[in-house]
């Protein structure tokens, strides 16, 4: 008997990469949302432009579970490169929906899920003389079956057609009549709707949908970047992309048509970072967005912001590495290198969004944190928050706030005779004053270097004033743990010995893997990370536990490393959950990672044993 | 180097500018160069250059990269920012800071390793940008603070102080820059100030990417028999295209030249710049005879000098952008952050 579910399923895609599926796959899920029902769609797509295989997946979930699920209840099948792959990856009972133009034997099918064929190519061909039409139409024709099979209004598909081709309202009528196509086709000749459907729901509230790497965009646009250098670079383009188009949208003087923003598409990396050193040491903000081969490239300029104290943000849009890695899949890989990058003794704060609202917070804030601590800012995205529509918390934006542009002397200021000392400590916190270049006739001016210098910038290679700066770079870097925002704790259920601490996109599935382990018997306290330096709140947690499972999507456990290294903590009590193939990771495979080190812990007498 | 601080006080009569300023209001600390460094020569130009033109010194940063050439900008203008970056990437950090303030003065300074060698493709893109700048490159083909390789403008068969011959060919900057699309284009000499000072001023004063290679002997690796980059050498094969006299519009114009040989050029800000020709028949606003003559000059043995290349009302990288007129560092809230009412439409929008 085929599965019955009522808002709670995996519906996936398997499409050829430029083929068209993309908007028409989205129109799907979106439909869903509209109907009141949460969905958490993701994008498996290849390095590639056009030919190799790509999957869409949605995932519908009343419940409001937005991490990936694992797993396919229904497979939408419309690749024939990976037709053994996808038929055989529906679980059982689960449905199997493909085009019938071409028999496929029976071999090629399973006989416990349940297929529904439906001949699209002949349709389209029936339909349509034009080959591009044929295809683009094939996939807005299987939205419309899809709609008929799973109880989908059809009002509210055609809404969102009319919304998409606002301003080319030739295409409205032809897409409607394509979704129709489908629809009717599939209301004649199947059994409509299947047991597993959706019902009208209101679950979605005042929620928006969006990418992740347009919300940090316009993070960064509110928080008053100017000056955005770049190259482009798998999955952070989009991102840079999303600001200019935001900037065109704000930031463009109606009469004059002037700019007040400057995007510079660099020659490389190496000089994305350069110009977002330079211009922010001329006192504008700047960012560039990038991944980490570029996060490499920028490793020795990375230094010198942090040694000459040059306030930067750099988005790092994490993708599976070492080297090119895995261009087009997610990891939480890149921390390390971020954390400690250049050489010499480095640190530098880094930033963790868990979705596009606070991609969108943390991109404003990331400037204010630049220019009050003089330090570059790292905010971690990765390909799953950056380059797939999340559903989350409307942005909201405070009219009375203001940028902090920290520590600047000004004109008046040096005119008055105040003492300037570029790297003097007056406050006690690290943070010293700095003057943007320009301002007064013959005070203020310094010398920037990366080379070692005393409290008023003059060059110097002896040891004590080195060591002096150095120290007090380490005590900015103390400072640092007050402003930047602080870790958030959930409590289990009931009180409990375990912990588990994540950050990032590990979040939503992180928070269903509780609820699942909950449900077993297995309460955890959760600590949500949201920046480096950790805040004492980190220590705390990690004292109040026995044993804490620390959950990240990359093969060394490079979060424990930081944890291990600048909290103290002891190896013993920090176990690794580990997901690292470059999907991301699901509630499923943090249960069972979690239950499986339970498992072993009962089993051994000393818990030291056990562990990594 | 000496390591004696030059005293404060001066002359009471010593000439001051439009700004009240005298020369030592432009200088820095002191060198810590190697005694006759040409490198010197080309700080006391640029200094010279900024007083003449009356330029209050706070309004100019000078940037770097690194190298001996990038040690320089401490030892002039101590009353500008500077910005000593890393090796090779000066002019991207330029780049950055001309975008947040239009309004300054910059002045790239590199040497031929920075700028030939690690730094060529970010010097090759901020020319291609039309950067609004002077870059000056401190050329003497050889790494002189690690102490004496050949550099990538070494010319092939130059020996080095120990006697190795240079079997790779050089990368000429100047042929580069042309091609490029450079909008001021000029080659000097350390050796020569008369050519050099107005060089610079002319190019201080052009909007767009300026770039000047300035053949700077090392007198402690590359200034022996036998090198390309000698005093001597340059001496002996300096082929000087024109003689510039750099004049403000204020200025009176001086009639000392023969008339049949003048050229006058007037820049964008309305001052003038007067070339006596050297070459006859050679016109600097032909970007393809400027390189049709480098190539002959450089197939004679010629060291060909002046300015080569001028394209006089040449946009900047502000232009292509179409940036606004007010520093993007002084906008503010109000002209960056487009409010609750705007994030609450755009809300609706992803719903």
């Amino acid at each position: 008997m085929p599965i019955e579910r009522v808002n709670d399923f995996v519906i996936r895609f398997a499409n050829v990469n430029g083929s068209g599926s993309a908007s028409a796959n989205q129109l799907f899920a979106r439909s869903i949302l509209r109907m009141g029902v949460p969905v958490a769609p993701r994008n498996v797509f290849p390095s590639n432009i056009q030919g190799l295989p790509t999957w869409y997946e949605v995932r519908v979930c009343e419940a409001g579970h937005l991490g990936a699920r694992g797993g396919v209840d229904m497979m939408v099948a419309m690749n024939p490169q990976t037709w053994d792959e996808d038929v055989g990856s529906i679980e059982p009972d689960g449905y199997l929906f493909y085009d019938s133009s071409r028999p496929v034997p029976a071999s090629k099918l399973r006989d416990d899920i349940e297929v529904i064929g439906m001949p699209l190519t002949e349709i389209c061909n029936r339909q349509y003389s034009d080959p591009r039409q044929r295809q683009l139409f094939k996939n807005i024709v299987y939205v419309g079956a899809l709609s008929a099979l799973l109880d989908i209004d059809a009002a509210e598909l055609e809404r969102l057609i009319a919304e998409q081709f606002k301003g080319k309202d030739k295409l409205i009528a032809p897409n409607r009549q394509a979704l129709h196509i489908g629809r009717d086709y599939a209301l004649a000749n199947c059994r409509c709707p299947l047991r597993m459907r959706i019902k009208r729901s209101d679950r979605i509230g005042e929620r928006i949908f969006i990418e992740g790497n347009a919300a940090a965009a316009l993070g960064a646009v509110y928080g008053g970047a100017t000056v955005c250098a770049w190259y482009p670079i798998t999955p952070s383009t989009s991102l840079a992309e999303a600001f200019e188009r935001y900037c065109n949208r704000y930031r463009v003087d109606q009469n004059t048509g002037k700019r007040r923003f400057a995007i510079v598409q660099a020659e490389d990396e190496l000089a994305s970072i350069g110009m977002v050193i330079g211009a922010s040491w001329n006192g504008a903000r700047a960012f560039t967005a990038t991944s980490g081969p570029g996060i490499s490239l920028m490793q020795e300029f990375l230094g010198l912001a942090y040694f000459a104290e040059i306030p930067a943000v750099i988005f790092d849009v994490q993708r599976g590495g070492p080297s090119t890695g895995m261009p087009t899949r997610t990891q939480q890989s890149d921390i390390l290198a971020c954390a400690y990058a250049s050489h010499g003794d480095t640190k530098h704060v880094l930033l963790f969004p868990e979705d596009p609202y606070e991609a969108f917070e943390f991109g404003a804030v990331a400037f204010d944190l630049a220019d009050r601590l003089q330090t570059p800012i790292f905010v971690m995205l990765d390909l799953d928050v950056g380059m797939n529509q999340h559903l989350c918390k409307p942005f909201a934006w405070d009219d009375a706030r203001r940028f902090d542009r920290g520590k600047v002397m000004t004109a008046e200021e040096l005119e008055a005779g105040k003492d300037f000392g570029r790297y003097l400590d007056v406050d006690g916190d690290g943070i010293t004053y700095r003057t943007y270049p320009g301002t007064h006739p013959t005070r203020g001016s310094f010398f920037t270097r990366g080379t070692s210098r005393d409290r008023y910038a003059h060059y110097t290679e002896k040891g004590r004033p080195y060591a002096d700066n150095m120290q007090r770079l380490l005590r900015k870097f103390e400072t640092a743990k007050s402003h930047v925002p602080g870790p958030l704790l959930e409590a289990g259920a009931r009180p409990t010995r375990l912990g588990a601490i994540h950050f990032g996109s590990t979040a939503a599935a992180m928070r269903e893997a509780a609820a699942l382990l909950a449900e077993e018997g297995v309460y955890l306290d959760l600590l949500r990370v949201r920046a480096f330096p950790f805040s004492g709140e980190v220590a705390t947690f990690l004292d109040a536990h026995e044993q804490v499972f620390v959950v990240e999507q990359n093969r060394d456990a490079q979060l424990r490393t930081l944890l291990l290294a600048e909290c103290g903590a002891d190896p013993a009590q920090l176990v690794p959950i580990l997901h690292y193939d470059g999907t991301p990771v699901t509630a499923r495979f943090i249960r069972s990672a979690i239950a499986e080190q339970l498992q072993l812990v009962k089993a051994a007498p000393h818990r030291r044993k056990v562990v990594l | 180097m000496t390591y004696l601080p030059k005293p404060k006080f001066h002359h009471p009569a010593i000439e001051t500018n439009e700004l009240g300023y005298t020369h030592r209001d432009y200088e820095g600390a002191i060198s810590t160069l190697c005694a006759g460094c040409g490198h010197d020569s080309i700080s006391a130009a640029i200094m010279h250059a900024c007083f003449e033109l009356n330029l209050p010194p706070h309004r100019i940063a000078k940037l770097s990269g690194i190298g001996c050439s990038s040690k320089t900008p401490t030892y002039f203008l101590g009353q500008s920012h500077g910005f000593n970056s890393v090796h090779g990437r000066m002019p991207s950090v330029l780049t950055g800071a001309n975008l947040a303030n239009r309004d300054l003065i910059y002045l790239g300074v590199s040497g031929d390793g920075d700028s030939a060698s690690i730094g060529l493709g970010q010097f090759a893109h901020a020319i291609r940008r039309g950067v609004n700048m002077v870059y000056i490159v401190e050329n003497n083909g050889v790494y002189g603070l690690t102490k004496g390789q050949f550099s990538a403008t070494s010319d092939k068969g130059s020996k080095s102080k120990r006697g190795a011959v240079n079997s790779d060919l050089p990368i000429d900057l100047v042929g580069m820059a042309l091609q490029l699309g450079a909008t001021f284009v000029a080659r000097s000499f350390s050796g020569d100030k008369t050519q050099l000072g107005p060089l610079i001023k002319a190019g201080i004063q052009h909007r767009g990417s300026a770039f000047i290679d300035c053949i700077s002997p090392c007198v402690a690796f590359n200034n022996h028999e036998g090198s390309t980059k000698s005093f001597d050498y340059v001496r002996a094969h300096n082929a000087a295209l024109n003689r510039l006299d750099f004049m403000t519009g204020r200025s009176p114009i001086l009639l000392d030249h023969p008339p049949g040989s003048l050229q006058e050029v007037t820049l964008h800000d309305g001052s003038t710049l007067r070339l006596r020709k050297l070459a006859e028949d050679y016109d600097v606003r032909d970007r393809a005879a400027a390189m049709a003559h480098l190539y002959e000059g450089q197939a004679a043995g010629e060291i060909v000098t002046g300015l080569i290349y001028l394209e006089e009302d040449a946009g900047d990288l502000h232009e292509h952008l179409a940036t606004e007129e007010r520093p993007l560092n002084g906008l503010g809230e109000a002209d960056l952050c487009p409010g609750s009412a705007a994030l609450e439409r755009l809300n609706q929008a992803l719903r």
